[in-house]
């Protein structure tokens, strides 16, 4: 019986009935270890491929040798979350004659669910795969080489592409249970050397941060937390993974102690910090879009109330059953926001493209307290500016904004600006902050923006936001 | 008192943000032979262009025996600093020589008797002189320690416990209150070790000083737990205050609190607390008055 899927990539390829023109996507749960877009898109190019679209769910510095494939034709198109290194530097000069589009995690899977985003082949990397195509991110044999725990970003792709490929470099005896993606959704399984290199995800060692500036907005946003009026026993919490964020959980965590207070559900990228405080019984269950490090990894691995969801049930707009709408505290970073607290998390003060959309503007505008913690001055870069140079998440649904001269509430919401300031903090106009930015570093100048669109900034509702035009050096 | 290298703008930018009562530029050992004129060039516009808002601004010069003490003198006077930090001070005369340099560049400013000064004493000589440094000038504002150049002269190496320098900071503490100035406790460099630090910190506040010199803003929290009244003796302190006023008021002189006699040592203390506290930001001068 059985066996029959397993093939040579080349096979699988061949076997997918891809043509010129079509699109194929990628996961980036081994984030800067990921080698399966290189191998596969290598692959692709050997065999004479043209014209072909690329829809990972985001791409970073390790993607570099997209670029010879793009001069090349092989790559035409591409979709993504994010763009790092020399691919987003390319990019962002002209590169291709087709913008790139960026979408929210929560957006893409919407587009994908509701067909404006159709996948033609996904290639899909696993740390363990049986034959007949049962996947997973978690290591299920002493053979296994690469752990990436959560499979969310790739389940919208196993399930609505037309063809999907796993590749694996743990091939393992039917039946590989807990499954992420299931065999029925499979038509291929091509075993490689490696499909990722885990230590690239992060080594998931807690090291609390010790930059002072990092302690000091930290110390400032589990303040703002515990006295916004949502620090309740029973509420949920999502966090992103920079030095700050990080830290505040350290603080959330000591008020939680003293105060007796629980939280039901920690969600999004998960971290070792957050797996630490569900151990420790002060979060109830980790809800797992994306394990940011081993030990999430692991713990998804073992632990039954540390649980898998996709990009859809994380973050969709469009589908009142994702977790986002049940989120009552979330903590984000942010590249630049301006007077009217939008945000950009993606393209850097010399117009280069340097970040992600990732769940920004998804948790941001379902969330009920969104709270971004940015400092005021990064080096001579002011992150407070009359206006965001690319507009990621609308201002709409952001609530406070943290920096180390003063926190900002959104006129829209008033009761937490009353609450902070009951609270002793201090609350400041946002023009003020930006007045302040601008008066310590002056005003810079404006960037060398060309004509051409480079990029294109879709909303979550899938219409266009922004977009993004090509820097001149 | 945070210490600030001279030399570098980043951290001179922002170092008011994580609330240190006072901040010390250095131009001295912080700042490399090469660095010096650039270092001071920075330091002026600093203080001139950085709003640091109500946090006392301090700059430790170079000894003025050295071819920069003067030229900092001159350019920090200008830039309209709070205090000059004296290194190394030994003798009375080396305040008053201080002195007469920064009198020539208020007299050229048309602001003489702005600047206050700060006597860093490390060394055996400048700890027998500690009295006549603390009331050498009306400038003086305050006397420190700087503990690495003392335990290097008394030949000791420096201890976690800090035996070999007691003697230097009861001394310190004596001539400073004698002399009704501020005492200020030497830096801890090891920031991995904040267990220790606040054992210092707790030792140093039960000898009397003031405050205590840092080098990081992660030792600002600490500073401010051990020096923060606790509430007990703050409610304590504001009954005393309460009493001794309605005492006043009646024209009563000696009155008692839950039984004990107060008098004048007692109600020292109580508004010792009561500003501590105020400092600390645990309690709100507008709703006191």
């Amino acid at each position: 019986m059985r066996n029959t899927k397993v093939v040579t990539l080349e096979e699988a390829i061949r076997r997918s009935g891809l043509k010129d023109g079509m699109t194929i996507s990628f996961h980036h749960h081994f984030r800067g270890g990921d080698k399966v877009v290189n191998m596969v898109v290598a692959k692709l190019a050997e065999m004479g491929f043209k014209d072909l679209k690329l829809a990972a769910s985001s791409l970073s510095d390790v993607h570099a040798p997209l670029i010879e494939h793009i001069k090349n034709g092989v790559i035409t198109g591409i979709s993504t979350s994010g763009l790092r290194g020399e691919l987003a530097n390319e990019i962002s000069h002209g590169l291709m004659d087709e913008p790139v589009v960026f979408r929210s995690h929560g957006g893409r899977g919407s587009a994908i669910a509701n067909g404006e985003l159709h996948i033609d082949v996904a290639f899909l990397g696993a740390s363990s795969c049986d034959e007949l195509g049962n996947a997973s991110g978690c290591p299920r044999s002493e053979n296994a080489k690469s752990i990436c725990g959560s499979l969310g970003y790739a389940l919208p792709d196993a399930k609505y592409a037309d063809h999907v490929v796993v590749l694996t470099d743990d091939l393992v005896e039917y039946p590989n249970v807990p499954k992420s993606i299931s065999a029925c959704d499979v038509e291929s399984v091509v075993v490689v050397d490696s499909v990722g290199d885990s230590s690239k995800i992060s080594s998931g060692a807690i090291r609390d941060s010790k930059n002072p500036r990092d302690i000091l907005l930290a110390q400032q946003a589990a303040k703002v937390i515990i006295n916004s009026g949502y620090f309740e026993d029973g509420f949920s919490i999502q966090t992103g993974t920079g030095g700050a964020s990080l830290a505040a959980v350290k603080y959330i965590r000591e008020s939680m102690i003293e105060k007796g207070i629980k939280a039901s559900f920690a969600l999004g990228g998960i971290t070792a910090h957050m797996v630490k405080l569900h151990e420790e019984g002060l979060i109830g269950r980790l809800i797992d879009v994306q394990s940011f490090d081993k030990v999430a990894a692991e713990s998804i691995a073992s632990d039954q109330l540390h649980q898998e969801v996709s990009a859809i049930e994380y973050a969709s707009a469009d589908n009142p059953g994702s977790a986002v709408h049940a989120l009552d505290i979330v903590i984000l970073s942010a590249l630049e926001v301006d007077v009217n607290f939008n945000v950009n998390v993606l393209v850097g003060s010399d117009g280069i493209i340097r970040g992600a959309v990732g769940g920004h503007p998804d948790t941001a505008e379902d969330s009920a307290l969104s709270i971004i913690v940015c400092p005021l001055l990064r080096g001579r870069i002011p992150c407070v500016v009359p206006k965001v140079t690319t507009l990621i998440t609308p201002g709409a649904g952001v609530d406070v904004v943290v920096t180390e001269y003063g926190i900002a509430v959104n006129p829209r919401r008033p009761e937490i600006a009353e609450r902070l300031k009951a609270a002793g903090l201090k609350v400041v106009d946002i023009h003020d902050l930006a007045a302040k930015a601008t008066s310590v570093i002056g005003v810079p100048d404006p960037l060398p923006f060309g004509d051409k669109v480079v990029g294109i900034v879709m909303d979550r509702h899938g219409k266009v936001l922004d977009k993004i035009y090509n820097i001149v050096d | 008192m945070m210490f600030v290298p001279g030399n570098n703008p980043g951290m001179m930018a922002d170092a008011h943000i994580y609330g240190p009562d006072s901040i010390m530029l250095d131009l001295e050992d912080s700042v490399t032979m090469a660095e010096k004129d650039a270092a001071r060039l920075l330091v002026h516009n600093a203080l001139k262009s950085i709003d640091y808002g109500d946090t006392e601004m301090v700059v430790r010069i170079n000894p003025l025996n050295t071819p920069y003490g003067r030229k900092d003198v001159e350019a920090v006077v200008k830039a309209g600093v709070d205090v000059i930090r004296m290194p190394k001070t030994e003798t009375a005369d080396e305040v008053r020589e201080l002195e007469a340099e920064i009198i020539k560049v208020e007299e050229e400013l048309g602001c003489v008797g702005r600047t206050q000064i700060m006597a860093a004493i490390e060394s055996a000589l400048g700890i027998v002189n500690a009295y006549e440094i603390a009331t050498a000038s009306k400038r003086m504002m305050g006397i420190a320690l700087g503990a690495e150049d003392y335990t290097a002269n008394l030949k000791t190496p420096r201890t976690l416990e800090g035996s070999e320098l007691l003697l230097a900071r009861e001394t310190i503490v004596v001539a400073a209150r004698a002399a009704g100035i501020a005492c200020f406790d030497t830096v801890y460099s090891n920031l991995d070790d904040m267990e220790t630090f606040r054992k210092e910190v707790e030792l140093i506040k039960n000898l009397g000083f003031d405050g205590k010199s840092i080098i990081n803003p992660r030792q600002i929290q600490v500073v401010n737990e051990v020096f923060a009244p606790k509430q007990k003796d703050i409610d304590k302190a504001l009954r005393i205050i309460a009493a001794i006023k309605e005492a006043r008021a009646k024209g009563s002189g000696v009155i008692a609190v839950n039984g004990k006699m107060v008098d004048r040592p007692v109600v020292l203390r109580a508004e010792r607390v009561v500003a501590l506290a105020i400092a600390s930001g645990i309690l709100n001068e507008e709703e006191l008055s």
